[in-house]
This record gives structure tokens, C-alpha cells and sequence, in this order.
């Protein structure tokens, strides 16, 4: 065992235990962190393979943005804490599913690759990634710029509150959760006219 | 002692990433969590990219899979913010995040 294989197995030890903390947890929050833990450890993993750029690329989008992202998701959202409302009833039939892959997956892996040598880590640097992107994959990077401003006007237009012709008010939805029972998490809509306008 | 890293390694932690990201996306019922299973499996996909580029034809000058992994971020990000922004939609017409009461258009 190299010493790079060495910390490459570290890393993948962490960063599996908190993907499974992600999907078991039952705090919100908690599984965001943890969500934001597993692609820090990502990010690490490439650091290992010599994908310096995608690993720094990783570190900003996903630790950067996209975790806190899924945490104003959660906060906005309000959900309910605890598994009985975060987890469906095919709990068990998610884990055998996801077992019997894994086990398929595990095999093919080792059929295939198994008796492969270990290979020595080369990656090239940031200059011919920049180079390759602007020559070969001009076409593609400028579909993904579209792309993200797509998304970007997608993603205001879905969330603006009004709605209807410009000048209309809409009634405002007003969740009630005080005449709720103890184990019903769905609130009630309660559809008031703004009178303020 | 050797040098490099077995091919195999990054390979099972890729799978393991992506089938605990299936299992969160069946046994979740919250909206924002199902997502979140959603990037861990585009996240697995990355390292299975990565390591076929930096591993396996590390004698070749091609960079393309990594230049995949760079696209795949670039999408994952747009799909997290439409998404989002649908789950606060739904959150404000119905009071709930729970992926099992938006039923409206299953047969």
C-alpha cells in the first residue's frame, strides 16, 4: 500500500460514513452538514486522483453554494423534525435495493478491474484544462453558460410570490400551526386578502 | 513499497456513494432530503470520471473526463436551484415538503 492509497482510504472511510449520516440522520440541518461534509470529502478524493481544478471547482459549488442553498431550503421550508415525518414507510425496501446494487456494482467492479495493477496518479495541470475547454469543448461550455441562465430565470420566475396579471394582488397563504394535533405535520392553508394593498 | 493507487478503490466508493444515494431517495419523504440523495449520486458519478481520466489513461494528455466532472457540477448546480425553488413552491400551495402528498398527477 502506497501512502497516497493510504489516505485515499481515510478519506473514502469519512466520507462514506457521512453520506450514510446524510440519508439516516434525523435532523434537517444535521443532514445538510453532513451533506456538506461528504462533498468536502469528495473534494479531498480528487485532491488524491491529482484533479487539482475540479477538486478547488468542487470546494466552491458544492461546499460553497450548494450546501448553503439546501440549508436556506430548509429553513424556509419548515419541516418537521424527527423520522417518523422525514422517512417513508419503504425504508426496507430502499435498503434491500440499494444493498442488492451495491453487491452487483462490488462484483462487476472486481471482475473487471480486480487484477489490474495499481496505476501511478498523473494528472495534467490547470493550463491544458483550459486549453481543452476552450478548443474541443467551446461548444458545450457556451450550452452550459445558457443553460445556467435558463436555470437562473427558471428558478426567479418559480419562486416569485405573485403570480397572474401585473396590478392583480394574490391572496397571501397563511399556514396555521397552532390547532394542529401532535402527529399531524401537514398545517393548514388559511387563504387571507392582503389588506395593507 | 508501491507506488499509485489501485483502480478498484475509487470504483467501490463511487458505487457505495451512488447506492446510498438511491436509498435516500426511496426512503426519504422529505422534498429538500430527496434532493440532496440527488447529488450524491451525480457526486459518485464525478469520481468514477475522475478516476478513469487520472488513473487509468493518465499516460494519455486527454483531459475529457474531467471536463465531464467540470459539466456535471455546472448542471448539478442549475438543477439544485430550479429544484429548490420547486420545493418552496410546493411548500407555499400546500403547506408541505412531503414528496408523498403531491400525488396530483399519478394515474
Amino acid at each position: 500500500m502506497s501512502p497516497q492509497e493510504i489516505v485515499f482510504y481515510l478519506i473514502a472511510i469519512a466520507t462514506g460514513l457521512s453520506a450514510i449520516a446524510t440519508v439516516t440522520s434525523r435532523n434537517l440541518v444535521h443532514a445538510a452538514l453532513f451533506l456538506a461534509a461528504t462533498l468536502a470529502g469528495i473534494a479531498g478524493v480528487f485532491l488524491v486522483l491529482h484533479a487539482d481544478f475540479v477538486a478547488l471547482v468542487q470546494l466552491l459549488v458544492y461546499v460553497g453554494a450548494i450546501a448553503i442553498l439546501f440549508l436556506f431550503g430548509l429553513m424556509l421550508t419548515r419541516a418537521p423534525i424527527g423520522r417518523e415525518a422525514l422517512d417513508s414507510q419503504n425504508r426496507g425496501l430502499g435498503a434491500a435495493i440499494s444493498l442488492v446494487l451495491f453487491g452487483v456494482l462490488v462484483t462487476l467492479i472486481v471482475e473487471a478491474f480486480g487484477n489490474q495493477p495499481a496505476f501511478p496518479v498523473d494528472g495534467v495541470g490547470v493550463a491544458e484544462i483550459g486549453l481543452a475547454l476552450f478548443s474541443r469543448w467551446v461548444f458545450p461550455f457556451e450550452v452550459a453558460s445558457m443553460l445556467l441562465l435558463a436555470g437562473l430565470i427558471g428558478a426567479i420566475l418559480l419562486s416569485r410570490r405573485e403570480s397572474g396579471e401585473s396590478g392583480d394582488e394574490t391572496p397571501i397563504t397563511r399556514i396555521q400551526m397552532s390547532e394542529l394535533g401532535p402527529g399531524d405535520d401537514r398545517g393548514e392553508l388559511v387563504s387571507t386578502k392582503r389588506d395593507d394593498a | 513499497m508501491s507506488e499509485g493507487i489501485h483502480f478498484i478503490g475509487p470504483l467501490i466508493l463511487a458505487a457505495f456513494l451512488f447506492c446510498v444515494g438511491i436509498y435516500g431517495i426511496i426512503a426519504r419523504r422529505n422534498a429538500v432530503l430527496v434532493l440532496m440523495s440527488v447529488e450524491l449520486m451525480l457526486n459518485a458519478v464525478n469520481i468514477n470520471l475522475v478516476a478513469f481520466n487520472n488513473l487509468r489513461f493518465a499516460d494519455s494528455p486527454t483531459v475529457d473526463g474531467q471536463i465531464f466532472a467540470l459539466f456535471i457540477i455546472a448542471i448539478a448546480a442549475a438543477e439544485v436551484g430550479v429544484g429548490l425553488a420547486i420545493v418552496l413552491n410546493m411548500f407555499r400551495n400546500r403547506a408541505s415538503v412531503n414528496v408523498d402528498d403531491v400525488d396530483l398527477m399519478r394515474w
